[in-house]
């Protein structure tokens, strides 16, 4: 077996926010029919959460669920249960119209963490969202244009970001937060 | 800057985040169709001071193809709505109307 490295190799970095490789994370991505009875039970089962609402993610510990399009979910499962998550979403859902792929280590996972309104700051520079906390509140998931790159995004906790992004761009995605997480470069536009 | 309400995620995405498709409601003209109905479909397209309607794809979010009715002279956007709507939808007519009484574009008004 070899030995799984994260896209990251555990960077770090410490500037108005701290930056810094989440680590190794299960990531599944599955389509199919939300309306599905199927597919709801195979979800539950898979996670304990039910079937997110539109943008809506659930989550406890490093397992969740994440609404990415109206077919779309990502699964967030301990990285070493992905591989049998995704035998047991098969085998659930055969027979339907689905698609289930572990794509774990196809993605870049980056942890922002500080205070609340310098972490929305630092991603505000990068992504067109208004980072409000009444417009990106904790539970919610938003994919959209980091810097160059699409990336997911939400808020964890008061504080702290996650980012997830492709592996092929995640030094990208990592060196761009890092260089709008420069010290004294606060413009304090959220309240902190 | 534009921004498109998507009508699958909800949000306001701004243009940076979308993806242009160029005029909406064609009619396809394949086969047995005359050669000038196929060459209007292929190349005849509008280009209006005005209202329009486009295809946008919200390529960085949800990946869904939606459609578009603005204003290219203000950029004014007056509704989006699914692309799996063969013509505008009352209501984003209505909207141009209110603004644009007497609006034309194509075989819609």
């Amino acid at each position: 077996m070899s030995n799984a490295l994260s896209a990251l190799q555990g960077a770090k970095f410490d500037g108005l926010v701290k930056v810094a490789d989440a680590g190794l994370q299960g990531m599944i991505t599955l389509r199919g029919d939300f309306a599905d009875a199927k597919l709801q039970a195979a979800v539950k089962e898979a996670t304990g959460h039910d079937l997110p609402q539109q943008r809506a993610m659930a989550l406890q510990g490093d397992t969740g669920v994440a609404w990415m399009s109206p077919d779309e979910l990502l699964l967030l499962v301990p990285y070493a249960e992905a591989h049998a998550c995704v035998a047991g979403l098969r085998a659930a859902l055969a027979g339907t119209h689905h698609m289930v792929e572990n794509v774990s280590d196809a993605r870049a996972f980056i942890a922002l963490s500080g205070a609340d309104g310098l972490v929305r700051e630092v991603l505000a520079k990068v992504v067109p969202v208004d980072m409000d906390p009444q417009h990106m509140p904790e539970g919610q998931m938003r994919r959209t244009k980091l810097a160059q790159v699409a990336a997911a995004i939400w808020m964890q906790a008061p504080g702290e970001a996650r980012v997830v992004c492709f592996r092929s761009v995640g030094t990208y995605a990592y060196d761009v937060l890092c260089t709008v997480a420069a010290p004294n470069s606060g413009v304090g536009f959220y309240a902190s | 800057m534009l921004t498109l309400h998507c009508p699958y995620c909800g949000v306001h995405a701004d243009e940076t985040e979308l993806a242009s498709g160029g005029e909406a409601h064609l009619k396809r003209f394949g086969p047995g169709a005359s050669d000038e109905e196929f060459e209007g479909y292929l190349f005849m397209r509008e280009n209006p001071k005005g209202v329009h309607f486009e295809r946008w794809r919200h390529a960085y979010g949800c990946g869904k193809w939606f459609l578009a009715a603005r204003c290219t002279n203000t950029l004014e956007v007056f509704g989006t709505y699914p692309a799996q709507t063969t013509e505008p939808p009352q209501h984003v007519r209505d909207a141009i109307s209110a603004k644009r009484p007497g609006w034309k574009w194509r075989e819609f008004s």
